[in-house]
């Protein structure tokens, strides 16, 4: 770099730098929350669904699976489960029937042993994902 | 080492190794669960084994760059440590709680952890990376608060130099955005877009200021180039990370449930983060071809080398390669990210640690400049093994992931998530060979530790 071109100088850009862009991350942010309701399919946030978000933490489902995109990458993709599936039903189905030694040589999901409560709020928290605005991601129905 | 209180930094250091080769060990046990499903199910099943390998990963990292603060910044101060007696008991505190959490993952399972640890009264478990349980978070927050009062105070009292400057405001940023890992709404949208402030901000924002002031003050010492040159380089390649990164963030947003705007957002600035690495492998190739004496720790200097060129292909090229809001579109959240997560976080974070270990450790042992020629090789040995393990690791993820792509979601009839699975097997199989020469490697490093021979001589 040449001379004329000091330390202060870097610095400054540093800081000015920073602080602009960091403030302007915040304005988009505002901007985002403003703009959610339409997207984020707020209206069917019911009790059940936060009972389901926390069946879904407290397992550690994002362990294996990605939701929306985002997790590990060892089991298929659950933010389009529930049309993948077509029913809670047959998502309660498949996660009761998990056998609990697993199936030897294949991966399995563990058996979590969740009650008839927490087994329906999970699905709802599947269909309430698969009904958030994803801007038509992912691009077909394998996730 | 010219300050007596320098030496807390060894304990951080033999910590940090330790807990990389658990998480090495972990990472084989994945890599065998991907072709032999069934391995140690149900006992440790893959979400398990995952946390632990990722979590241990930010803990020896964490780990190193305390230990990194503790040996850099008396130096550069000109003081010793407000309080060394702090830093050995916040590093027993963190030890235990850390070592407490891993055992909780391994002996119970995860629900029951939640339960034992009071989840319910302030629920931040369960999300990916910040698995830990609310009271181990606490406890974290706790320790940096504790750890940061303890680094600023020595910087107050003494000389203030940029780097010095630069690592604090780094660290400080870094518990910062720690903070938002408290904030869990019930809104999965707005979960995900404030789990990001952790996450991105942390990689690809605060932490890159850690990386360059380490990075800078390793250069200073094995090149002894002019301060002023290093320190302006340093503020050059910092500007244009967060110029580029916070942004950048947005390439996160693309199909989460955000405005659509960030595609663009996202996409523009995050193209441009790969300049910032560049810079800084121009950067450090400028400052040792100028060096102004051929400092006798080979070793550290390749580490110091190695770090910007391996970050600039992990961050720069992989993360560009998926960037682009219309391929991330394909790749999203596919085994072309943990492609790319692999060589990011190796060769940013990990090689930065372990350059200042490199540099650090000889002098903290007692030796006059480095250790003996002997030593030396067999470090770099290690530093080769490991290296190419991760490059090859992410190429065949790279393949895996191309493939997965292809097959699931672009071919015609896209196949089922499980059945690409068992067709991409062979990639996995190569990956796990891979991933245990990437521990021979990790022996060899530690091997090197306890090797003799003559010292060089210092010639600075
Ligand atoms: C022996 C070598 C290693 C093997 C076999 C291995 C294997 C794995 C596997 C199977 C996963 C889970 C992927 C999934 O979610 O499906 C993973 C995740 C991860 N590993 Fe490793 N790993 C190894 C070394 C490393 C190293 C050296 C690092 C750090 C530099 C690392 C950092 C990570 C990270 C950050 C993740 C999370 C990735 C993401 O979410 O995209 N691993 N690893
Ligand atoms: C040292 C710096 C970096 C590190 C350690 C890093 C690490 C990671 C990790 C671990 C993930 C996976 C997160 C998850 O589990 O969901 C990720 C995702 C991602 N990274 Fe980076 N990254 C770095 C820099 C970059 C840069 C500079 C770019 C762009 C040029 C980039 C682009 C991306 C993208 C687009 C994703 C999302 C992938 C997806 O859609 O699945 N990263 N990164
Ligand atoms: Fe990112």
């Amino acid at each position: 770099m040449s001379g004329s071109f000091t330390k202060s100088m870097a610095r400054n850009i540093f800081y000015g730098g920073a602080v602009f862009f960091f403030l302007l991350f915040v304005a988009l942010t505002f901007d985002t929350h403003g703009r959610l309701p339409d997207r984020d399919n707020r209206q069917n946030l019911t009790e059940k669904v936060v009972l389901g978000k926390k069946v879904w933490e407290n397992n550690d489902c994002i362990g294996c699976h990605t939701l929306l995109g985002e997790g590990a990458y060892f089991a298929p993709e659950l933010g389009n489960v529930y049309k993948r599936f077509g029913s809670k039903e047959a998502i309660i189905g498949f996660i009761k029937s998990r056998p609990a030694e697993g199936v030897p040589g294949r991966r399995s999901m563990p058996q979590f042993n969740l009650s008839d409560e927490e087994l329906d709020a999970i699905a709802e928290f599947l269909k309430y994902t698969s009904e958030i605005n994803s801007a038509n991601w992912p691009p077909n129905i394998q996730g | 080492m010219q300050y007596q209180s320098q030496s807390v930094a060894k304990l951080y250091f033999i910590a940090a190794i330790g807990l990389f080769v658990g998480q090495i060990l972990f990472g084989t046990i994945l890599g065998l669960q991907y072709v032999i499903g069934d391995f140690l199910f149900p006992e440790i099943p893959f979400n398990v084994a995952r946390m632990v390998h990722t979590n241990l990963l930010i803990v020896w990292l964490l780990f190193g760059f305390m230990g990194a603060a503790y040996y850099l910044v008396p130096e550069e101060t000109e003081t010793e440590l407000f309080s060394p007696k702090l830093a050995v008991a916040l590093f027993w505190i963190f030890l235990v709680a850390g070592a407490l959490t891993i055992l909780g993952y391994l002996l119970v399972p995860y629900a029951k952890l939640a339960e034992m640890t009071g989840n319910d009264l302030l629920p931040t478990m369960g999300r990916e990376f910040l698995e830990q349980p609310t009271i181990t978070k606490i406890g974290i927050v706790i320790v940096a608060l504790g750890f940061l009062f303890n680094i600023t105070m020595t910087v107050l009292k003494g000389r203030k130099t940029a780097i010095a400057w630069v690592l604090l405001l780094g660290l400080w940023g870094l518990a910062v955005f720690f903070l938002f890992a408290f904030y869990v709404p019930d809104n999965l949208v707005l979960d995900k877009y404030y789990w990001w402030w952790v996450v991105h901000l942390w990689v690809e924002g605060v932490w890159e200021l850690i990386l360059g002031a380490i990075l800078a003050f390793v250069l200073i010492k094995v090149t002894g180039v002019d301060r002023e040159v290093i320190e302006k380089w340093l503020y050059v390649i910092i500007a244009l990370t967060l110029i580029t990164g916070i942004i950048g963030t947005g390439h996160h947003y693309y199909w989460i449930g955000t405005p659509e705007y960030w595609q663009w957002l996202g996409s523009i600035f995050s193209a441009l983060e790969p300049i910032p690495f560049f810079a800084m492998v121009v950067f450090a190739f400028n400052m040792v071809n100028r060096r102004r004496r051929e400092h006798p720790n080979k070793a550290a200097t390749l580490w110091a080398m190695g770090t910007p060129v391996m970050a600039f292909l992990g961050a720069g090229v992989w993360g560009f390669l998926h960037t682009l809001a219309p391929v991330n579109y394909y790749t999203h959240g596919t085994q072309i990210t943990a492609a790319h997560g692999h060589m990011a976080f190796y060769g940013a974070y990990v090689m930065v640690v372990l350059t200042i270990i490199s540099y650090a450790m000889p002098l903290l042992r007692g030796r006059a400049a480095a250790n003996s020629p002997k030593a030396q090789r067999l470090e770099m040995w290690s530093f080769w093994l490991m290296t190419i393990s991760i490059v090859f690791i992410t190429l065949f993820l790279t393949g895996a992931g191309i493939l997965q792509v292809w097959l699931q979601r672009i071919a015609e009839n896209p196949e089922p998530f499980m059945v690409v699975q068992d067709k991409i097997a062979l990639f996995y199989w190569l990956r796990e060979i891979t991933g245990v020469i990437f521990l021979i490697g990790l022996v060899v490093y530690i091997a090197s530790f306890f090797v003799g021979g003559d010292e060089e001589e210092a010639t600075a």
